[in-house]
Order: structure tokens, then C-alpha cells, then sequence
């Protein structure tokens, strides 16, 4: 398809963030143009942990991410198929006492949210979780989290995104972008022009180097999250499992493999490309012997890890541009953005089209400053 | 030339032994039951000499015995005892290794 | 482990291990050799169990293959070798291996040579998961090695040289055989006999097995359509669609296999290209005709190269060495080098043949049923793999596996791979290529979680 196509929305990226974008433009009877470098879901949101879960968030998140929980608990409704995604719980374990007290402080600001958040001290885990290593402090318990198959949520907004009416190319990498008198003028290879009125930078990992073409510096670091499966096992393990502090997070999907993930692979950004490293999986098979430690009796069958943006203080940067008019950006997830993304779509979309939104985006937009660290929460 | 199939008889064992195998006897159990292997066997030698399988894995608890013998299809992992989970084709037989292919339990 | 400066790796000591190992000694090298088997010798000099010594075996030298295990060990004090033990991952310089009690232990490399060998190719056929239906290779390696039949009345369905030989094989070892199904057919023998000419020993094999399979009224069958095994349980019988019509076999145990695959998973850890060999629909790891790959100071050797058979397999091991040798800088005998290469060619000649006397069975493989089981791991039918095609546009096989969980499973999609990505690309009209290749990823085999890292002092 060689050649220039004119829309009024151009989206740079087609991972979950895009593709929802993407789709609920066709359903405002938008035209929009979504450019993917690979396929649709080929990076972080196609290869991710697959938790979907409200629990340990920093606030400022807590809005989005609420709206997204509504959306993953009808996501039959929107893209025709539930995504695999069930609210199985999720507990967070923590070590000490000190652990403990961050999961006390986490619950309160929850309930003031209206999230449902059960802390549980250490003698009952024993008893309710019965494959659970022992010697932890307590843990919490988010009834509403859960999981889902991050392999095929992507492909099914895509395809929704298609059906309704947006253009969606793979297999295009953007360039280079220029402002035009209509707006943007992105270059993408092979061979291919499109002018935009708009611009969505929804590019993950690549998010900061888009706002870079247009002079925009918004840091981000590429980490690659190092994950894991065992073979399949009879099913026994029902909620998502993270941990208050740094550590693993695991789950058991229907199938029986225990996927599970903790510490960091390779990362080599330009030649998009990311690998688990072998020390780092076993240093998290280790500590995921101790949360589950039945677990010793499997196999390993692969590890893998994903290409993702981080920004200093963990939060994405969500909204338009502050210097750029017309631009409106959509990354730096850091680790976390699977469960926002259907939600990050409609709320761009609201932004774009009415100016504004009903779910509040404050401490997320481009424009705030980002020396204040956040209360760190990865996946 | 054309027959009709006969049904298999692996009451006792899907392989046979021929000739050369050492008369040493290894013994073993499989779910508590006492068998015996040759000195030299693989666990699925051993196995499969007299039983007709390796039971059923998931995650389709398909009934398996084995299919490539070299450590590749990862067909044959089975249960020792002691929890530990081994690949039957590459594991040399041991005196006295207690084998469980019984899995109605829910046990990793 | 141990390290001897500058470190050369050779992973496999089968023929093609052996031999680079034995021309790295007489380098002045002292190698580090892994095999995961127990005992050297690699698929056609595999060490039988205990003192089990199957004898008479058509094509099966129980001499030379003592007398190539003996001279590999007789190095032993010049190599560092270490059986029992697999290599899981790779990346360059470094690499992990297994140890026979679970340990894993890192070690660092200045050439690495891949001398893995080569799995059966198989296409999955209506009962072709069911409890007695074994590879080729699996049926072989019970008789070789571990002194047993897989049952008691065996069928051999598939096609190649090894359909032949391992009949014959079960023949002599007094193992009924049920039938010998094959998808080629004569006329593509005939064709093929010029090429075939090139190795007139292995083609005289070829033909004598056919002649004691004929002479003991085994029945035969050539240009099979379409196979599926019956059994409910177990194995009950082969149904084939002949020429001639449909006909049934009795048997309790069925060994299949179309050809072989290299086994090449650590060189695609390594990030080494692979191009696919459009006859065979195999992709094979780019190398020149010494075995070096565009990854710098990888190197390919064997079956896992190219299956060639055995004696190809040392040739082309001793020219990998001398490769090696020449990288890193050290003397080396260019005409030796010359003449290996000559050689080889004479058994990439007679493979050329195989290849068109046995061509591989893609009508099978493409008319495959929709409730067919490709991966036999996760249990995934073929019809899964047209429906996730279809209704999400996508062809390339790892957006297939995605999907479907096809080749997601134990044994990462050595066994379905190459037929899921042949049902991707006929549901999408396009080209093989276009499906691409599973990728492969570490640990390329099933590690036990109470794997424990070697203590940091031994490790190099
Ligand atoms: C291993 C791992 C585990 C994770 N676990 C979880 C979890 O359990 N829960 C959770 O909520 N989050 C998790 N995350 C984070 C989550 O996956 C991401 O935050 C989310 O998927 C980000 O979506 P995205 O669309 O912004 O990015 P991506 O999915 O990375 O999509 C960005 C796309 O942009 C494309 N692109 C980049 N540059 C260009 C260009 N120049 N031209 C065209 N296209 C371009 C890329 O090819 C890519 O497909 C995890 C991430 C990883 C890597
Ligand atoms: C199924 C089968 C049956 C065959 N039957 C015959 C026959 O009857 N007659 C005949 O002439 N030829 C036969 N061949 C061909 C012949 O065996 C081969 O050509 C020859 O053995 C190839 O030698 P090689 O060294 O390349 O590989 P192999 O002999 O296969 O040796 C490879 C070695 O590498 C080891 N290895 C692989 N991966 C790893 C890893 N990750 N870590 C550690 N070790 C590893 C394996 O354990 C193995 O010992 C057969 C081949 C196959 C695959
Ligand atoms: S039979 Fe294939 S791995 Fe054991």
C-alpha cells in the first residue's frame, strides 16, 4: 500500500493502548490510521504477565483504573470475547512487618475509593491458601482483581478495532514525524504517508523517541520484565499472587502452567529486541519455590521476557502534549499498563473529541512533574 | 491380507524384551506395587516392559507412553514418591525407585 | 567448569561431536564436550543398555560404533567431558548447562560448536497421539539400545530411508511387522537413482532391506494418500488409503516418521539466521560449507546442520574444527579442509536423491483433518489453528502459537511446528516462508524448579 493516506487520527503504535484507542475512534465515526512496526500485539501488551489487578496502585492511577476493571468485566460486550479474563482475587503477600503495614495503608485509601480490599493476617493464610509457603507476614486480598490471556486481548481489539471501521496497517514503523498546516505528516516503512489532523504517540517502550521527533522530551527507560512458565499441573492455585515489596508475582492459568515473573531480561531498544536472562530465572524459580513451594516439583518450560516503557516516578504519561497542539500521548507504563489500556483508549478518545473526560487523569498528564516518587507498583 | 484388528495384549507390559536383556533383576514399585526392571534400564524401560503406560498427564490427561525415546517430546515425565517429577526415557532405572503413576490426586 | 584459554565448545557427542573434538585435540586444544546422554556416541553410535548387544542388525555396525566411543573416551584426558549434561540456554560467550543430579552451571565459550543431531519429522495423523505409536528413531532406539520392542506387532508408516531400515531392523530382531506404509512411490526412486549412485554402500543397504522385508512376505505399500492409526485405548490397527483402495493392518505399536529435523534451538538463542529449504519445507541454519554460521564464532556440525547421515556427520565435525582452529588462529591443514569438503559433497549428493525418492508428504500434511491433534502437548487440533487464522487475518506461526497454544507446550513445538506453520500458510493462501519458524526459547528442555545454580567457586 504504497502511497499516502489522509485521516483525521493517526496512531503510532499497536499494542493494547493503540488498538483500544483505535477502536473507540471507529466507534465515534472517526477516521483514524493506526500504524504497528510489527503485528498487533507483538510487544508488552501481547507478551505480558497477564494480571489484571486494582491492588498496591499508586492513586493516581486509581481512577483509570477503575473505569478499566468495569470494561474487563465486559469485555464480551465490547470486542465479542471475554480476553480469558476471570476475577479470580489477587493476594499480596507480604514479608515482614514493615510489608505489612504498607498493605494496611494501601486497604484504607482503597476503601475510601469504594475498592474491596480483605487484609489478612498471618494465621488464617495457612488455612485459605493452603499451597502457600510459610513464614509470611500477611497479606491482602482484592476479590475483584483477577487475570487474563494478555495473547489474545490484543488481537481481539484489534480485529473489533478493523471491523468498525479503523484502518489498522502492520508491518509499518514510523520514522519520522513533521507538523504540517493540517497537522502531522508521519513517514512510515515500507513506503507509506499519512497526514493527521491528530496524533496519538501510543509507542510503549518507543513512546519517548516519538515525542522526541517532535521535539518533546518525556523520559523513559526500557526494562524487559523476565517471566516464566512451568509445565501444565492440575489446577490449584486460584487467585493472581504479588508481593507487598519487590519480588515474583504468579498465577496458574485454566490450562494448568504456572506463569510467573519477577526481576529483569536483556533490552536492546533499536533493534527491538529483548531476551529473558538465565540467572535471573533462576533467582525468581527460587523465590517462587518459597511463596508456592510445590512448585519445586515441576518443570520450567520457557521463559520470555517484554519490551516495556518506564518512566522516573512509575506512572504512564497519559493526555495531549504540552507543547505540541494536536498531540496526545499514551505510554511509559512501567510495567502495569495491561489492566489500564481498555480504559486508556475511551478516556483519549473523550480527550481528542470533547476536550475532556470523566475519569481524572491527574498526576498522569505529560505535563506534571515527575520528581515526586510514586508509591512503586510493578505488575 | 486385510484383517481384522485384533485387540492388543498389553495386560502386562506394552514392550517386550528381546533376547540379551541381563537376567539381573532391579527392583522397583510402581503405585506401591512391586515390579522389576533389568540392570541397564531406562525408568521407561523399566515402566513399560509391564505396564501398558505411563498414565494420563495434563493438561489434557492424554494416557502417554512415550514417543521419541531421546528426550525430546517430553512425553514420558512421571512421578517418583518422593515428589521429585523425572522424564522416564532419560533416566537410568535406580534400586528400589517408587514410582507413582496414579494421579487421580491433585498433586503436582 | 573448567576453563582452557581460549575455550572451545562442542555441545553433542554424536559422530559429528566426536570427530571435531578428536581434530581440536590434534589442534592443540583441549575442548569442553557436553552430551545430555550418559554415554558418547550420539543417535547412531548410541551405547546400548548394560551389556544388551543387538547383533545382525542390517545397517547397524555394533564395531564401529564401540571402536568411535572407545577412541572419544580414550581422550578423555585431553578434553573436558561432560555427559549426562544439556544445555538449556545460550547467548554469546556464555552458555548453561545441566548437570545429571539438576545442577545448572554457567560457563563462558570463545567458539561453540552445535553438534545436536536431528529429531523424526512427523505429520500428525487422525491417532498419531495414541499409546504406541512411537517415531522411527523411538523404535530403533528401543531395539538398538535398550533391548526391547515397542510391541508386539509393529506397522511402519512414513516415509524415508529409515521407514526401510527400521523394519528390516525389527525383521531380524524377530519382531513381527505388521506393514510397511510409505507416501513416496517407485517412479520417484527411479528418478532419483543417479544421485543415489553416490553412496552405492548405503543405497545397497537401501535395496537389501526392501529384499528381506519382500522375502518374508511382508506386506508393502507404496503412494499411501492418507493413514490414520484405530485404537480406542491403545494402538489397534493402521487404516491406509491406497491406490488400490482402502486398506487395514493390524498392529499393537506403529512407528512413524517423513525425515528428520535438525535440532537447532540454541543457535536460534544465538540469533543465527535460518533459510528454508523449499523442497523439504525444513529451515535449515545458514552456514558455509565449513559449518561456520554469520554468528561470529558459532558453528554448526551434523545432523543438526544438515541431516546427512553418520559418516557425513564426522566428516562434516572434523571440518567445523578445522574451521574453529582457523578463527581463532591457529595452524591448520587447508588441503585437509578441502578434501572434507569434497567429500561432503558426494553425501549431499546421495541426500539430494533421498530427498527426491522420498519426498516429503506435504498433501498429507496440508489435508490434514480439523480434528486431527498437531501439538500433542497442549492438545491442539488443527482445526483450532484454521480458526484462529481465519478470524484474526494472521499467518506467521508464532501468532499462531499465541493464539492457540500450539507449540506452547513441553517440547516447544518440535513436534508440531513445522505442521502448524504449513496449515497457517494453506488457510492463508500464502507461501510456507511467509508462516516463518517457531521460535525456540531457553531452556530449550523442561528444567525441574529445584534446579540449583552450581556454588559461584566452581563455576568458571
Ligand atoms: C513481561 C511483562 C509483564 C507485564 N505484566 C503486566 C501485568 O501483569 N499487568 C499489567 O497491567 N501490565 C503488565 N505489563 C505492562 C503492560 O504489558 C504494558 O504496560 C502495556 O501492554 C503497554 O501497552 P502499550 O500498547 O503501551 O505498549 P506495547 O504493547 O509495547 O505497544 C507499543 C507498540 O508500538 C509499536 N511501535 C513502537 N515504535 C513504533 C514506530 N516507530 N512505528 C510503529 N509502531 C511502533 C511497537 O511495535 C509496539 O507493538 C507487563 C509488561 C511486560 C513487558
Ligand atoms: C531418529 C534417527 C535415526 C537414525 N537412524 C540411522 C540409522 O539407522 N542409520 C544411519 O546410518 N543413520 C541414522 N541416523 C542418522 C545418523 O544417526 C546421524 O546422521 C548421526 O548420528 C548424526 O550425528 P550427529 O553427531 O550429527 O548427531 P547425533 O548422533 O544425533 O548426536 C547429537 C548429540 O547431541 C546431543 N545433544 C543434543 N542437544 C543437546 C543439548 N542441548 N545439550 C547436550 N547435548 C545435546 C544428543 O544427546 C546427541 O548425543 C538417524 C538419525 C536420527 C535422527
Ligand atoms: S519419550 Fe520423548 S522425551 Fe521421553
Amino acid at each position: 500500500m504504497a502511497g499516502r493516506i489522509l485521516t483525521e487520527v493517526a496512531i503510532v503504535g499497536g499494542g493494547l493502548v493503540g488498538c483500544s484507542t483505535a477502536l473507540h475512534f471507529a466507534r465515534r465515526r472517526v477516521p483514524c490510521v493506526l500504524l504497528e512496526a510489527e503485528r498487533c500485539g507483538a510487544h508488552a501488551s501481547g507478551v505480558n504477565y497477564g494480571g489484571i489487578r486494582i491492588q498496591g496502585r499508586a492513586l493516581a492511577e486509581l481512577p483509570l483504573a477503575e473505569r478499566a476493571r468495569r470494561r474487563w468485566g465486559r469485555l464480551d460486550r465490547i470486542v465479542g470475547a471475554d480476553g480469558e479474563f476471570r476475577a479470580t482475587g489477587h493476594l499480596r503477600i507480604a514479608r515482614d512487618e514493615a510489608e505489612a503495614a504498607t498493605l494496611e495503608r494501601w486497604a484504607l485509601e482503597a476503601a475510601r475509593h469504594g475498592v474491596r480490599c480483605e487484609l489478612l493476617p498471618a494465621e488464617v493464610l495457612r488455612s485459605r491458601f493452603p499451597w502457600l509457603g510459610e513464614g509470611f507476614a500477611a497479606a491482602s486480598y482484592c476479590p475483584d482483581d483477577g487475570q487474563a490471556n494478555p495473547r489474545i486481548v490484543t488481537p481481539l481489539f484489534a480485529r473489533t478495532a478493523r471491523e468498525e471501521g479503523a484502518t489498522i496497517l502492520e508491518g509499518r514503523a514510523v520514522v519520522s514525524i513533521e507538523r504540517t498546516s493540517r497537522g502531522f505528516l508521519l513517514r512510515a516503512e515500507p513506503e507509506l504517508e499519512v497526514e493527521a489532523r491528530v496524533l496519538v504517540n501510543a509507542a510503549g517502550a518507543w513512546g519517548t523517541a516519538i515525542a522526541a521527533m517532535l521535539g518533546e522530551h518525556l523520559p523513559s527507560e526500557p526494562i524487559a520484565p523476565n517471566m516464566l512458565v512451568s509445565e501444565p499441573l492440575p489446577f490449584k492455585i486460584e487467585p493472581n499472587i504479588g508481593m507487598a515489596g519487590p519480588g515474583i508475582y504468579l498465577r496458574q492459568v485454566p490450562s494448568g502452567s504456572v506463569v510467573f515473573g519477577g526481576g529483569r531480561g536483556s533490552v536492546d531498544l533499536e533493534r527491538r529486541r529483548c531476551r529473558p536472562l538465565f540467572a535471573t530465572s533462576l533467582s525468581t524459580i527460587e523465590e517462587a519455590c518459597r511463596v508456592v513451594p510445590e512448585l519445586a516439583r515441576a518443570s520450567i518450560i520457557r521463559t520470555w521476557a517484554g519490551i516495556e516503557g518506564r518512566t522516573p516516578d512509575d506512572l504512564p504519561v497519559i493526555g495531549p502534549s504540552t507543547v505540541v497542539p494536536g498531540l496526545f500521548h499514551a505510554f511509559g507504563f512501567s510495567g502495569h499498563g495491561f489492566m489500564l489500556a481498555p480504559a486508556v483508549g475511551i478516556v483519549l478518545v473523550e480527550l481528542v473529541l470533547d476536550g475532556h473526560s470523566a475519569t481524572s487523569l491527574e498526576g498522569l498528564s505529560p505535563s506534571r512533574s515527575t520528581s515526586v516518587p510514586a508509591i512503586p507498583a510493578t505488575t | 491380507m486385510d484383517e481384522p484388528a485384533d485387540p492388543p495384549d498389553t495386560r502386562f507390559g506394552r514392550w517386550v524384551r528381546l533376547d540379551g536383556a541381563e537376567p539381573e533383576g532391579v527392583p522397583f514399585t510402581i503405585d506401591g506395587e512391586p515390579a522389576e526392571g533389568r540392570n541397564g534400564d531406562t525408568l521407561l524401560t523399566a515402566i513399560l516392559t509391564v505396564r501398558p503406560d505411563l498414565g494420563p498427564l495434563p493438561p489434557d490427561r492424554r494416557v502417554r507412553a512415550g514417543f521419541c525415546l531421546i528426550g525430546l517430546c517430553q512425553d514420558c515425565w512421571v512421578r517418583l514418591e518422593d515428589g521429585r517429577r523425572v522424564r522416564a526415557c532419560t533416566t537410568p532405572l535406580e534400586p528400589g525407585m517408587a514410582i507413582r503413576l496414579e494421579t487421580s490426586d491433585r498433586a503436582w | 567448569m573448567v576453563k582452557s584459554d581460549p575455550l572451545v565448545v562442542v555441545v553433542g557427542a554424536g559422530p559429528a561431536g566426536m570427530a571435531a573434538a578428536r581434530t581440536l585435540v590434534e589442534g592443540g586444544l583441549r575442548p569442553l564436550v557436553l552430551d545430555k546422554q550418559p554415554a558418547p556416541g550420539g543417535r547412531m553410535w548410541q551405547q546400548p543398555a548394560g551389556s544388551r548387544q543387538p547383533c545382525g542388525l542390517p545397517g547397524h555396525d555394533a564395531e564401529t560404533a564401540e571402536r568411535a566411543r572407545k577412541e572419544f573416551l580414550d581422550l578423555a584426558e585431553r578434553i573436558d567431558w561432560y555427559p549426562g549434561t544439556t544445555v538449556v540456554d545460550a547467548t554469546r560467550g556464555r552458555l548453561w548447562a545441566m548437570g545429571p543430579g539438576g545442577e545448572v552451571d554457567e560457563t563462558s565459550w570463545d567458539a561453540l560448536l552445535v553438534a545436536a543431531g536431528a529429531l523424526d519429522r512427523v505429520v500428525p495423523l487422525p491417532g498419531w497421539t495414541l499409546p504406541g505409536v512411537y517415531t522411527l528413531g523411538g523404535a530403533q532406539t528401543a531395539l538398538k539400545a535398550l533391548g526391547c520392542a515397542v510391541g508386539r506387532r509393529v506397522g511402519f508408516l512414513g516415509t524415508g530411508p529409515l521407514l526401510w531400515l527400521a523394519a528390516a531392523q525389527h525383521l531380524v530382531a524377530g519382531v513381527e511387522v505388521a506393514v510397511v506404509a510409505d507416501t513416496s512411490r517407485w517412479t520417484g526412486a527411479m528418478r532419483a537413482l543417479p544421485d543415489l549412485l553416490a553412496d552405492r554402500a548405503r543405497l545397497a543397504l537401501g535395496l537389501r532391506c526392501l529384499r528381506m522385508l519382500r522375502g518374508a512376505g511382508v506386506p508393502i505399500r507404496r503412494g499411501i494418500r492418507a493413514a490414520a492409526i484405530e485404537g480406542g485405548e491403545n494402538v489397534t490397527g493402521i487404516a491406509l488409503a491406497t491406490r488400490r483402495g482402502p486398506r487395514r493392518f493390524a498392529c499393537d505399536a506403529v512407528a512413524i516418521g517423513v525425515g528428520l529435523v535438525p535440532q537447532t534451538q540454541l543457535l536460534d538463542l544465538l540469533d543465527a539466521p535460518f533459510d528454508l529449504d523449499a523442497e523439504s519445507g525444513v529451515w535449515l541454519p545458514r552456514a558455509d560449507r565449513a559449518g561456520r554460521t554469520p554468528v561470529e564464532k558459532v558453528f554448526v556440525a551434523g545432523d543438526g546442520a544438515r541431516p546427512l547421515g553418520a559418516a557425513a556427520a564426522a566428516l562434516s565435525g572434523e571440518r567445523a574444527a578445522l574451521a574453529i582452529l582457523e578463527d581463532i588462529g591457529r595452524p591448520f591443514d587447508r588441503d585437509r579442509a578441502a578434501r572434507l569438503e569434497r567429500d561432503l559433497e558426494r553425501h549431499v549428493r546421495f541426500a539430494r536423491g533421498l530427498a527426491r525418492a522420498f519426498p516429503f508428504p506435504a498433501g498429507l500434511e496440508a489435508g490434514i483433518a480439523s480434528d486431527t491433534v498437531v501439538c500433542r502437548c497442549e492438545g491442539v487440533a488443527a482445526g483450532a489453528i484454521t480458526a484462529a487464522v481465519r478470524a484474526f487475518g494472521c499467518h506467521e506461526v508464532n501468532a499462531v502459537k499465541a493464539l492457540t497454544r500450539c507449540g506452547m507446550g513441553r517440547c516447544q513445538g518440535r513436534l508440531c511446528g513445522l505442521a502448524a506453520a504449513r496449515i497457517a500458510a494453506v488457510t492463508a493462501g500464502v507461501a510456507l516462508a511467509e508462516a516463518g519458524r517457531l521460535r525456540a526459547q531457553a531452556p530449550i528442555e523442561p528444567l525441574p524448579a529445584r534446579v540449583r545454580r552450581t556454588a559461584p567457586d566452581a563455576v568458571a
